[in-house]
């Protein structure tokens, strides 16, 4: 039987130590909404997100409720919209007119986000990919609730060169468009390699084509849970790397165990199968929920410093050996998160010079997920965003694993300058970007071949 | 059965534990377990009980606690059993 201590020990963690499950997110294939006829096509889509996420804020609300966790999210993951409308979008207008079918969508059943207004063009982009992404700019800047995301390389296929060019160019009109609002479009678009096609996290959240007609995916959080945890471990003195990575994994497992619960409640209640929960440590602004502050805790002064790489590392391994035996389905990004803006740790090493875009670099490749909401100056150019993003992809590629680019190059801001995006996504400080040029290495066009390492057959 | 876990957690004052129970037996909730320890000068009491004759719905009553809560100035909580036994036993 439960005894005093534990359900003390976890109420704590749920009032005092940020515990909630990151987000609820049912993927929803859209691909029998297809039509030559537009207005056909938005009507289906309409009616099939509405009728199917009908009861999931409520639900998620009432499982919350009765179990008193906080669900932070209840969200909602569509099959990539560039092959949903290619039957019936032929200019990049369509495709807004789409999107904004989606956030009608959205208010209606009263999700924070809908993912997938997405293109997979790991290889090459088809006409319909091309309408989609050039459409970007302007469907995210007259949409409140969608989230975009494309898909431009993968381990067995090498990165699509020519759409992380185009990429360069659409962040940089996704910052214009959206330039009242400090580029706020460009956080809700992020530019990914081998994305998984159950994401629940946004803004790179599309439900796949190999996934069922609905499908429920849980996001695990609680870096407040784990510094605690470590806190507590070393009050009587420095524990060795053992006792550290003991403590992770235990803690890990219980997040996870909660995530497991909800995900199985949210699957029976909604009578949608549950599909995975993604092992994440996602941060928030709130003070002490942050990633930044565990690698603080294992031991380097502030993020950045020598050492960080290391201690991702490890944070990153622990917590899937501790969450992968709590779940009977992992999958997803599964992985510390590395975000700035949303870090009040990362916000305050890069504001005391800690912390720079080349190391936030490294620190990806030993974690989930990539350059993840960070501010640049808005004059940067273009060119030089494909750079970054082609960096990211190539790390992705090699390691197989995923990776992605989240950043805001600010319009009219600069090194110097602090950007609010607001809520969960936080505020960031402008960060410098390397100045020299990347033009004749990302005008070449074409790809980039797949690694040595990945022909397996 | 439907069990659910009741933590009162505050300054310890007079007929905390009596009001609480007053409750339960009006909702027909069968306690199967008391138990209390003081943690950092604060009361705090856990009681295990049967939920599966209770007359009301599961969050009337959680709300409904939480209020007694806050009329004797304690913090007084309802939530399933699983959130527990999901994270402490495997």
């Amino acid at each position: 039987m439960i005894n005093i201590s534990e359900v003390i020990e976890t109420n704590k963690m749920i009032e005092q130590e940020n515990l909630d499950v990151r987000t609820i997110t049912l993927g929803i294939s859209l691909l029998d909404c297809a039509d030559s006829d537009l207005d056909a096509c938005c009507q289906k889509i309409y009616d099939k997100v509405t009728t199917m996420a009908r009861d999931l804020v409520k639900t998620g609300e009432e499982i919350s409720h009765e179990f008193a966790i906080p669900i932070v999210n209840k969200r909602i993951s569509l099959t990539p919209i560039s092959i949903v409308g290619s039957a019936c979008c032929h200019t990049p207008n369509d495709y807004v007119k789409i999107c904004q079918t989606l956030d009608r969508a959205a208010h209606e059943v009263g999700v924070n986000f809908i993912g997938g207004f997405s293109a997979v063009v790991s290889k090459g982009m088809t006409k319909s990919d091309e309408l989609l992404i050039r459409s970007i700019p302007e469907a995210l800047a007259t949409t409140e609730r969608i989230c975009s995301s494309v898909n431009v390389g993968s381990t067995k296929t090498g990165i699509n060169m020519d759409t992380v060019r185009l990429m360069g160019d659409i962040i940089k009109e996704t910052a214009e468009a959206t330039k009242d609002y400090d580029s706020l479009g460009c956080a809700k678009l992020v530019v990914l390699c081998n994305a998984p096609d159950d994401n629940p996290f946004m803004a790179g959240a599309f439900h796949g084509v190999s996934e069922a007609d609905a499908i429920i995916n849980v996001g695990v959080s609680g870096p407040g849970v784990v510094k605690y945890a470590l806190e507590q471990m070393d009050k009587d003195g420095l524990q060795n790397f053992e006792v550290l990575c003991e403590t992770i994994k235990r803690t890990a497992f219980k997040i996870t165990r909660v995530g497991q619960l909800v995900a199985q409640e949210a699957s029976a209640r909604l009578n949608i199968p549950f599909g995975i929960i993604d092992l994440s440590l996602a941060p928030t602004p709130a003070i002490g929920d942050s990633v930044a502050d565990i690698l603080q805790c294992i031991g380097v002064e502030r993020a950045g410093a020598p050492g960080t790489t290391a201690a991702l590392a490890l944070l990153n391994d622990q917590v899937k050996k501790g969450g992968v035996m709590a779940s009977s389905y992992v999958g997803g990004l599964s992985g510390a998160f590395i975000p700035v803006s949303e870090d009040q740790g990362m916000i305050d090493a890069v504001n005391a010079g800690a912390l720079t875009i080349e190391k936030l670099e490294a620190m990806t490749c030993v974690c989930s997920v990539g350059l993840d909401m960070i501010a640049i100056p808005g004059d940067t150019p273009n060119t030089t965003i494909a750079g970054i993003i082609a960096d990211e992809s190539a790390i992705g590629m090699v390691n197989q694993k995923t990776t992605a680019v989240r950043i805001i190059p600010v319009i009219g801001k600069d090194v110097g300058d602090t950007v609010e995006f607001g809520g969960l996504l936080g505020y960031a400080p402008v960060m410098p970007v390397n100045s020299f040029s990347c033009n004749r290495f990302v005008d070449r066009g074409g790809r980039i071949p797949a690694p040595i390492h990945s022909f397996k057959n | 059965m439907t069990r659910a876990i009741i933590t009162v957690v505050g300054r310890d004052t007079v007929g905390i534990i009596a009001k609480v129970c007053t409750y339960l037996a009006d909702k027909n909730i069968n306690i199967l377990d008391i138990s209390q320890t003081i943690v950092q000068e604060f009361f705090n009491m856990m009681m295990i009980v049967d939920m599966s004759k209770c007359t009301s719905p599961f969050n009337t009553v959680a709300d409904e606690l939480a209020e007694v809560g806050t009329q004797t100035g304690v913090q007084v909580k309802c939530q399933l059993e699983d959130i527990f036994s999901k994270m402490h036993r495997i």
